[in-house]
This record gives C-alpha cells, structure tokens and sequence, in this order.
C-alpha cells in the first residue's frame, strides 16, 4: 500500500517536473472564492480582469472556482504544480492557503486580493475601500434633501465594515449633521445574494427618511437598487461602476479596481516586472473612485462633484484622513 | 332457476406472487340464487381469489366466466359492468357524506348532481323495499353503526347492478345480532335470485347460512361440499389438513387469591371523550377472566392501562396488594419486572417490532434483563438461544431465530409473543386478543396453553371479540359495552344470546342505567 | 417437491449481495449514464470525464489523501445522520452540530493551549463531541417534551449556529489586528497529526481523524447493534408503540439519539479545525452535514455502507475537483449536478430499479425450485 502511495508520489513529482520544464511559455492561473466567477462583483471583475489580459496578449489563463474551504489550499498547490508562472488568489479567505502553497512552492508567483501575506513570493494587493466609500458618502450627503442617508451591507464582517466607517465619516464631513443608518443583510454568505432581503432593508431606511442608499453587498445590492427606483431615491453601487443599472436613480458607483489589479499582476509578470510586497491602492493609485459616466450625469450635480473632487484631492494631498476600520 | 349455468365459473385459476403460488388451479362454480360459502384459514388464498373475480388482481393463469361467458376482468370497473358487487373487510366509505351521496359515489350520471341524486334516491327506495335493508338515507355514514354501515356497502353494489355479491368477512365488526340481521338480509337477497358469495374463516356462519361449501387450503381448493352434507369437525379438518378439537378441555378452575383489583377507574382520551367509566373489577390467581364486547367499547383501553403503558384519569389499580396506579413503578418495563406480563391486541402495532429478528423481539420489554446482557453487551447467544426454546416449546415454523419478525405468518408471530410473555412466568398475564387472526391449528394450541397457566395459579385476563373463544376460555365473564362493564357473570351461565344482548348494551339484569339508556335508543 | 423449496406464505427472499452490491451499482450506473448525456451535451467526452473523475480521485498519492480527507468527514456526519435515523430521527443539522463542534475546538484550543498536547488534544476533541452534542438534543428534548418537528427545528439550528460562530468571529474571536473572520492559528502542540507526518507520502489534509472515523466506526456498530441502549434506540424508531410496550421511554431515547449524533457530526469540526485549518474559520463544514444525509441513506444506516458511500462521495469531492481543473467545459456547477444526480438515484429513486430486480431474482428463485 505504502509502496503504491510512494510510487504515485514520484509519478505525481514526475509529472509535475515535466510540467515545470514545459513552462517555457507564460501560464498566469487565478483561482476564484466561494462566490464564484459570476458573482457580478468581486469575483466577477476578477474573472474581467482576465479575460482583458487574454483578449490583449491572446495568452489563456488557468483558473479554478473554490467550493470547498480545503479546495483553496489544494487548487493553489495543484496550479503550482502545473508549472503555473503567476496565481492570482481572489479574497481575503484565501491568506492562510496562499500563505501555506506560497511556502512549498517559493518558485512560484502568488498574488492575493484583499489581504495581507507577508511571504518573499507573495504580493498582496488590499484597497482603501474606506476612501472610495468616503466620497460616496459625500455625494449621498450632499444629494440628500432628507439629511438622512442609508447604508446596506451585505455580510457582517470587517472588510464590510470599513466601507460602512468610511461611507460615515463621508457623509459627516460633508455635513455634519447627516444621519446614517446602517444595516447588515447578513451573518453567513447567504446575505451576499439576498436582493429581496436587501430590497425590505432599503424600503425600512426609506421609511425612515433616507433618500440615498449605498449597498455594499454584492448581489443583494440588486434589491436594493430595485427598491431606491421603486421609491423615487437614489442608490450608490459598488466594485464596478453599476450606474448603467438603472440611470437616474444610481447616483454613482464606488469603484474599486479589482480588474485593473488582476490584469496588472499576469501583465507585470509577464513583462518581468512583478514584484513581491505589499500594494495598497487608494484614491492615490486609481485603485478605488466613484464613477462617472453618462448614465449619472445629470443626477449628480457639478456643485457637488467639485466638492467630491476637493476632497479627493485633499486625501491624495494627505490633508485630509478617513478612517480606516481595520486599524483604528 | 330454471338456468343451470352457474352464475360465476372459474376454471384452473393460478396466481403467483413473486414465488408465492397464492392460487394454485383454482376450479369453482358457483350456482345462481344461493349462498355459496368459501372456507379457509388466513393466508389461504381466499383474499387473492376474490380480488381477481373483482379485478383488482389479473390472475396468471385461468379463466373467468360469468352465466356462462368468458369474462375478461382487468379491473373493478369491467368486474361491476360483469355484474360483480364487493363488500370489503374494511368499509369504502366516505364518512362525512350522506348514506345516498355514498352510494351514488362514483355513479353520479352526469354534471348535475341534483338530477342524479333523485334519481338515485327513487331507486334505491325499491331496493330498500325489495330487500327489506332499512337505512335512512340522508343520515351521514360517520354516524351510523357498523352494522348499518355494511348495509349501506350492500345498497351500494346493488344499486350498481349487481347479480353476484361477494361479503369478504363481513361480521368481523358485527355483534351476533347484528351478524344474525346480516344473514337474514343475505336470505332475502338469495331468495330474490341474486347469488351471494361469502368469505369467512368462521365455522359457525358457514353453518348457519350458506347452501355450499368450499375449502380452501395452501392457496388450493381442496373440497367442494353441500353444507348439508358435512359439520364443522369434517370442515375445520379440510382447513387445517388434520383433526382439531374445537372445544377445549379444561379442569374446574382452583380461584385463589386476589392478584390484583381495580376500583373506580376512568379514562379520557386525547380528544376527550371518555373511554373507560368507572370500572371496577378482580383478577384471581387460578382463573381466567373474560372480557366481551364489540371492538372499541372501551376494551383495548383497560387493556393498556392495566399493563401500564397509558395512565388513568382516575381510580385505583392494586396489584398484590400496592397500589400501581400512579406509582413511579407505573411503567410496562417496571411492571414486568414485577410478574406483570401483557401480550397486546395488535402483534403488529405493539407486540412486535416488524423489521427486528425473532431473536430480537424475544428480549422486547426484558432488554435490560440480566438473562439478556453480560455487563454493556446484549448478550446475543443468551437472545438466540431464549428464542430457540420459545420456538420448539411453541412450535414456531419456520424455526429460525433469526428470521425477520415479518417473516413469521400472523399464528406464528402470535405465538412468538406469547412465548415472551408466558416463558417470562408471570403471576398476572394479560391477554388481548389471543387468537386474532390465527389459523385454527394454533388457536387450539394457544388456549391450552392459556389453561396450563391457569392451572398453574397463575391470574389471566383474557380480552377478545370473539364471542366463542371467551365462552370456551373463561372462567368468569365481563362484557363491556360503551365504556362501562355492563355485566359481569359466570362462564357456565353464559349464552351466546345473553353475551350479544349484553354487548349490544341491552342488559337483562338492568343494573347500569347508561346501557338501559342505550337500550331504549335501540 | 417445490413446496418444501418454496414455503407458502413467506415472502421469497433475495440473494445478500442483489441488495447489497448490484442494487446500489446499477443505481450508481443509472447516475453515471445520465452525467454522461449531459456531459454529451455541453459537448464534451463523457469517458474522458469519467477516467479524469477516477483519475483525480484515486490516480496518485495527493488524491488518494484528499479523497480520504472528505471522506473522514462524510464518516462523521453520515454516522450522525444513521443514529438518529435508527431512531426514527430525521437529523438535518448536523452541519450546524459540525460548526458549533468547531467553536468547542477553537475555545479549548485558543485558551487551554498552555497544557502538554496529550491533555489539550483529547480535552478539545471531547468539547468538539459534546457541543455538537448539546447543539443536537436540544431539537431532541423539543421533539420529545413539546412535540416541535425535528426537522424544522435542526433547520433552524442550523441557521442560529452559523449566526453564533459569524458573531463570535467578526467580534470576539478575531485574530487580534486580522482582517477577516478567523481566529488566530492554534498553538501546534494542538495540532493533529497529519499522514505525511509519519508517513512518507505529499503534504495533504489526511490527518488521523481519519483513524477516529473508522473506530467511530466500528463503536457505533457495537453500540447500535450490541447494547440495549442501541435496541432501545432502535425499537423507538421501528415502532413507538411497540417501545411504549415494553416500557421504552420513547422522549429519552430520542433526546439520547441526538446527543449521540451531534456528538459524532461534532468530529467534522475535529477533523477540519484542529486536524486541518488550525484555525477557526466560517463556512468550514461546507455542506458536509447535508451530504451526510445521503450517506446515511446509501449506507443503509449500517457502518459498512456509511463507509462505502462516504469514500464514494470523497471520491466524487476530489475527483470532481480535478474534472473543473482539467476540464474546461466542466465547471463546478457541472460537478454539482453530477454529484446531484448521484444522490437522486442512490437517494430519492431508490426504487426505481429495486422492484423489478428484485422480482427478477424471486422468478429465477421460483423457477429453479420448479425444476428441482
């Protein structure tokens, strides 16, 4: 039995040799969360991302869908294996597998989005959600007529949380007398995708006199969108730019460049540029925004985007500091 | 009558299920206008038969002719349009409907119900009329009597046209009034031509009513007689395929003391109706007592409460002198424990756990007994080899304990439980229905072996619904009727007619004024 | 002479191994050939698939260590799920039982990891059991004494314990300055031993829970099978009357099943946190606890089945696994719906094919006794 297993291990490493050896050509690879590939947010810009390197270079790509907590360790180790250039792990969930797959295999690229791992062959990219989410709440501040503007989470975790701080901290700069209410739609990843739950959560803060709502909550922001039209409020998307869902009720969209960094990290290897650390992409590095686009041009006025824009620039500047929930 | 072509033929019918062989060349012929009885213990095949003369069952092989034509009956309809009518064992009514919307049921000749059930209501006044069967045909059929209930199944195949009727055990339910008022009706049916067809496993009515004979043995016919030519000693040994004694012998019994008295006790079911009124009763060592009475007038709750598996609302049981009501010793397990054995009315609800080996069932109710487990381990050999003795001194077939309890025919499950029970060595056993649908052969067996207890000083309580098997078994006889025990005498001054009108709560020595109120309802 | 071959009024019984074996194959096959015209149609090669399946879950030694990884797990619950099934008990929260168990591991494990491993290891293991325990017979005890359906409130057992853990994740057990929802790593004294600790094959999860699941094993067989406490069980859930009977406490036996069952669902959280991640984090027990139903229900309740079906359902986790590695058109929502209709057929369609094989057999049966 023991001999068997010995031997399938040397076929395996044999296997695996030869795939390394064949690696003479580019193989980036990406390995998706739980969510999946088309979650139409995080996961989803990734997956967008790629498929824009591989339409400019003509280069495929690897890719696995996580369904199974070990899956993350053992899909990373297995790309590894197949002589994989650079792997792109999608989310903060995957830090203990990349940091682990990351130390058997030290010849191997690994880029994680959304968390912090400390290896000579890890980058990490993390944004500063809590500055995107601070002019949004500025625009929802200064669009408000109520004084009152709404926040909906999608599940009750810290990262959520950060854009919830700095969602605040926006709309009570702008106006310090803005009230905010915030409301989670979850405790497990159910609350993700739960646009109906989302929808009563927007109803109940209209209800109680908010007229803008930002919905940080993946697929339950549909709901939430839904239910801003329904009311005659407004709504603020998030990740990618959403406005085009429903025009005159989207304000804007707070974006963060999830795309933009999975591209970068197989064009940066590809190009021998790559380099371990950690990159922190705020306002500063277009890594997160608010878009703009002709879907929202006439609801946000240009008195409150030159607000918007001051502010941006004093982030930038370093002159003004939004919170950032995870280390304060 | 002057047509000599039997009214229903069937020639060299076979039937397998699986590899069961259930009718095997089955030839029969059964003249029109008369009673023809068929005969057999259960699991004969009788069942089988009939569901293939009525369609519910095609039969492999054979051949059924009605007046003389080759019947081709693939389902119920084909088999009414024959003009086959069926009363089922277990009624096929709608209990919230009226006695006429029943009948019509099914018949309800087209979309306007109004003109079909006018219509239906002329007709069936002539039936009424013709057959003499009186049955108020706007009274819902959830509040009749059985008896009145059957009835309406008899209108019901006749409204439908019916020539050939088939009763399949039909006075199971009835009081012996109500089987004799059945019979009576039966008469009449025959007398107008109609040809009437009776399944039973019961002697005496084969007796009593039908003009021929046949006997059924190990899905097989095995005698075709004229009732007048032949008894039920020469019937029950065609049965059962040896001799049978059908009376049991037994000494006079040795009463000695009380083993347990039961003073006052009442109980109110779940849905609140009171089952059991104010029951007072004694169970002696040395004699077997009795209790009669149509099924559900409180019976089968005494049972249970005196064996401690449901609680009294209230009264007192003392058994050998403590008082067990209440006590924390009120469970089945505990009262076992004490001498208390009980085999229940249903083997298959209660006595027996279906799916579980033989050996298995053997410890149901004595699992923690130290003859059954050594220190955390259920001692298996102890289990097989308990089980092995209870089938050789109970001569259970097939002898294997490891054979699934479904395994076992309904007389050997019996006698599976009953070996429990009395190898256990009880001082108080309490028995519900001893012999419910047990073959002949093991019914003899069973009530010598309740009479060796007996004799043994040992205290039985008997429960059962058949009329015959209390009178030939007990030594004393209650009969309960509607919750009370409307009388209570001894076995050598019972009748059958004493018991029936008892049980029909029309009590001669009319003490109990509940029964005397029903009485006069009557 | 074919009455004596053939007893009257006694069902005809079918060979051991139709029921056993060809049954659950044929039922398998059906599956297999349904996956295969799906697979057809998405346009791809279905013995390619198949062979990649059997490949990826068996073909080399880091397979092998996964496949046997989830099958620990599916051990675990589909054993939970047989006991309480034994008692006539429809368990459907054994994944909440599986989380809760994780929450009793990481406690003893984060705050008790100053004791030498062998008092911390057993310790951890002994709170996973008992806080899936008590996570189970509280349905029990509602289901005995109050009558609230078993399968509605184990639902809803489900849900609070995973609000529970995400509570105590995000707010009180975070790693301290850690961004998302898990606890710090454990001590590695608490660690479990892995396989390729002391055997010489790849770095996988298989780790010596795998050796509790089958012990677990072989205990539930004794305990079910040969102690009183396990007929008593067992007599509860054929026929509640027949318990009543003979003196059974019906409410105490249901309330002692599902402590029994959560006791073994709560393993997952052994074989997971302390066995594999070290930490405790959300969403560890995946949908274990679900398919343990379908394990039970494969596995006949019995530990032999459970262990056949649980290694068929880890074969089926790894091996489709490696089908959305190496094949493209085959995404994990294709996996999904192989595995799906695996557990239609050996599940809910049961007896689709049961009736007529069986009749088969009995007529071989009747005709051999004819002809003898």
């Amino acid at each position: 039995m023991f001999k068997q297993l010995k031997l399938a291990a040397v076929a395996a490493t044999v296997v695996a040799a030869a795939g390394i050896a064949n690696a003479a050509e580019f193989k980036p690879a990406i390995v998706f969360d739980m969510g999946g590939k088309f979650d139409k947010s995080f996961n989803e810009a990734a997956f967008n991302g790629a498929e824009e390197f591989k339409k400019g270079t003509g280069i495929d790509y690897m890719e696995f869908e996580v369904t199974q907590v070990s899956q993350r360790e053992q899909a990373l180790k297995r790309m590894a294996k197949k002589g994989a250039s650079i792997i792109v792990a999608m989310g903060f969930a995957q830090a203990s597998a990349v940091e682990k797959a990351a130390k058997a295999n030290p010849d191997t690229k690994f880029t994680i989005i959304d968390m912090v791992v400390d290896l000579p062959n890890v980058q990490s990219i993390i944004f500063k959600e809590h500055e995107g989410s601070f002019l949004v709440g500025m625009a929802a501040a200064l669009s408000s007529k109520t004084g009152k503007v709404g926040f909906v989470g999608g599940m009750d975790i810290p990262l959520i949380r950060k854009f919830a701080l700095g969602y605040q901290e926006g709309a009570k700069y702008a106006n310090s007398g803005t009230e905010v209410f915030q409301n989670m739609t979850g405790t497990t990843p159910a609350a993700w995708n739960d646009p109906t739950k989302g929808g009563e959560l927007a109803r109940s803060q209209f209800d109680r006199g908010a007229d803008v709502v930002f919905a940080a909550a993946g697929g339950t922001g549909i709901g939430v969108y839904q239910a801003a039209k329904d009311s005659g409020k407004f709504a603020i998307g998030v990740d990618s730019n959403q406005n085009y869902m429903h025009p005159g009720t989207m304000l804007t969209s707070m974006t963060k460049r999830v795309d933009v960094a999975v591209k970068n990290a197989f064009a940066t290897a590809k190009a021998g540029t790559w380099k371990p650390g950690i990159s922190v992409l705020g306002l500063k590095e277009g890594g997160v925004g608010y878009a703009m686009d002709e879907h929202n041009k006439g609801v946000l006025s240009a008195d409150v985007v030159a607000k918007i824009e001051k502010a941006r620039a004093d982030i930038i500047a370093g002159t003004l500091k939004v919170t950032d929930y995870m280390t304060k | 009558m002057t047509n000599r072509t039997p009214a229903l033929e069937l020639r060299r019918v076979n039937k397998w299920f699986g590899a069961v062989h259930a009718n095997k060349d089955i030839s029969l012929s059964v003249d029109r206008g008369t009673i023809h009885g068929i005969i057999g213990e259960n699991g004969a095949g009788k069942s089988t038969l009939m569901s293939i003369v009525y369609g519910f069952y095609q039969a492999d092989e054979g051949d059924i002719l009605i007046n003389g034509d080759i019947c081709h009956i693939d389902n119920p309809q084909a088999s009414i349009a024959a003009g086959i009518g069926m009363v089922h064992q277990h009624f096929m009514l709608v209990d919230t409907f009226t006695v006429l919307e029943n009948i019509i049921l099914g018949v309800e000749g087209g979309a306007r119900l109004g003109e079909g059930l006018a219509k239906a209501r002329t007709e069936l006044a002539r039936l009424e009329k013709e057959y003499s069967l009186d049955v108020d045909v706007d009274a819902l059929v959830g509040d009749l009597p059985v008896g009145l209930r059957q009835r309406v199944e008899i209108l019901k195949a006749l409204y439908r046209g019916a020539e050939i009727l088939i009763l399949d055990e039909p006075t199971g339910v009835l009081t012996p009034q109500e089987a004799d008022h059945l019979f009576r009706i039966l008469n009449t049916l025959r007398d107008q031509g109609k040809t009437v067809i009776l399944i039973t496993h019961k002697l005496r009515e084969i007796m009593a009513i039908t003009d021929n004979v046949s006997v059924m043995r190990r899905g097989a016919m095995v005698a075709h007689v004229s009732t007048k030519d032949t008894d039920r000693e020469r019937l029950a040994e065609l049965m059962v395929g040896r001799t049978v004694l059908l009376q049991v012998e037994k000494p006079t019994a040795q009463v000695g003391d009380t083993l347990m008295q039961v003073t006052g006790l009442n109980f109110i079911d779940a849905e609140g109706v009171q089952r059991l009124k104010n029951i007072n009763l004694e169970i002696k060592a040395g004699e077997i007592l009795g209790v009669a009475g149509v099924s559900g007038n409180g019976q089968s709750e005494l049972l249970e409460i005196l064996a401690g598996t449901i609680s009294p609302s209230s009264g007192n049981i003392i058994y050998k002198g403590e008082d067990i009501t209440r006590s924390s010793k009120k469970n089945a397990r505990d009262l076992r424990k004490i001498g208390l054995g009980h085999v229940p009315e249903d083997r298959h609800r209660s006595g027996l756990v279906l799916p579980f080996t033989a050996n298995e069932n053997t410890i149901l109710g004595y699992q923690d007994s130290p003859d059954y487990n050594r220190g955390t381990t259920l001692d298996k050999a102890s289990m097989i080899k308990a089980c092995e003795d209870h089938i050789e001194k109970f001569d259970v077939r097939p002898p294997d304990p490891n054979l699934q309890a479904s395994g076992f025919s309904g007389g050997n499950q019996q006698k599976l439980v009953l070996a429990r029970e009395m190898e256990q060595n009880p001082d108080v056993l309490l028995v519900g229905q001893p012999t419910r649908g047990v073959d002949i052969g093991a019914i003899e067996f069973i009530h010598k072996q309740l009479i060796k207890m007996r004799d043994a000083g040992k205290a039985i309580l008997v429960v059962s619904v058949e009329i015959d098997e209390v009178m030939s078994l007990s030594d004393r006889i209650a009969v309960m009727f509607d919750g009370y025990i409307v009388g209570e005498l001894d076995a050598k001054d019972a009748t059958e007619t004493k018991l029936g009108l008892m049980m029909a709560g029309i009590a001669d020595d009319a003490d109990t004024d509940p029964a005397a109120d029903k009485g006069a309802a009557e | 002479m074919s009455e004596k071959a053939v007893r009257f009024g006694t069902p005809a019984k079918v060979p051991a191994w139709v029921n056993l074996a060809l049954i659950p194959l044929v039922n398998l096959l059906a599956a297999f050939v349904l996956s295969g015209i799906v697979i057809v149609i998405v346009g791809d090669n279905p013995f390619k698939a198949l062979e990649v399946l059997i490949y990826g879950a068996f073909g080399y030694a880091d397979a092998i260590g996964y496949t046997l990884y989830y099958t620990t797990n599916f051990i675990f619950t589909g054993l939970a799920v047989a006991i309480a099934f034994h008692c006539g008990l429809f368990n459907i929260g054994a994944e909440g039982q599986a989380l809760m168990s994780g929450l009793g591991v990481a406690l003893c494990a984060l705050y008790l990891d100053f004791l030498p491993f062998w008092m911390v290891i057993p310790i951890a293991i002994f709170a996973a059991a008992f806080f899936g325990a008590v996570w189970a017979a509280v349905p029990g005890y509602l289901q005995a004494k109050r009558g609230s359906h078993i399968v509605i409130t184990t639902i809803m057992f489900n849900f609070i314990a995973a609000s529970i853990i995400t509570y105590l994740l995000v707010e009180v057990l975070i790693a301290p300055g850690g961004q998302s929802p898990e606890t710090r790593e454990f001590a590695e004294i608490t660690w479990l031993l892995f396989f390729h600790d002391f055997l010489p094959i790849p770095e996988t999860p298989l780790n010596i829970s795998f050796i509790f699941a089958l012990f677990l094993s072989g205990g539930f067989y004794y305990f079910v099978w040969h102690t009183r406490w396990g007929y008593e069980i067992r007599v509860v859930g054929q026929n509640a009357t027949a318990a009543k009977y003979a003196g059974i406490s019906s409410a105490r036996n249901i309330i002692l099943a599902m402590f029994i069952s959560g006791a073994l669902a709560g393993f997952v959280g052994v074989n997971e946190i302390l066995g594999v991640h070290h930490r405790l984090i959300l969403d560890f027990t995946g949908g274990f606890g679900f398919v343990g139903i379908a394990v039970a229900l494969m596995g006949r309740n019995h530990p032999v089945g459970i262990f056949l079906a649980a290694l068929l359902f880890g074969a089926l986790y790894q091996g489709g696994s490696e089908l959305a590695f190496e094949m493209k058109s085959i995404n994990r929502e294709m996996v999904i719906v192989i595995q799906g209709l695996i557990i239609l057929f050996s599940g809910a369609l049961e007896h689709m094919f049961r009736p007529r094989i069986e009749s088969f057999f009995k007529r071989q049966k009747s005709v051999q006794a004819a002809e003898a």
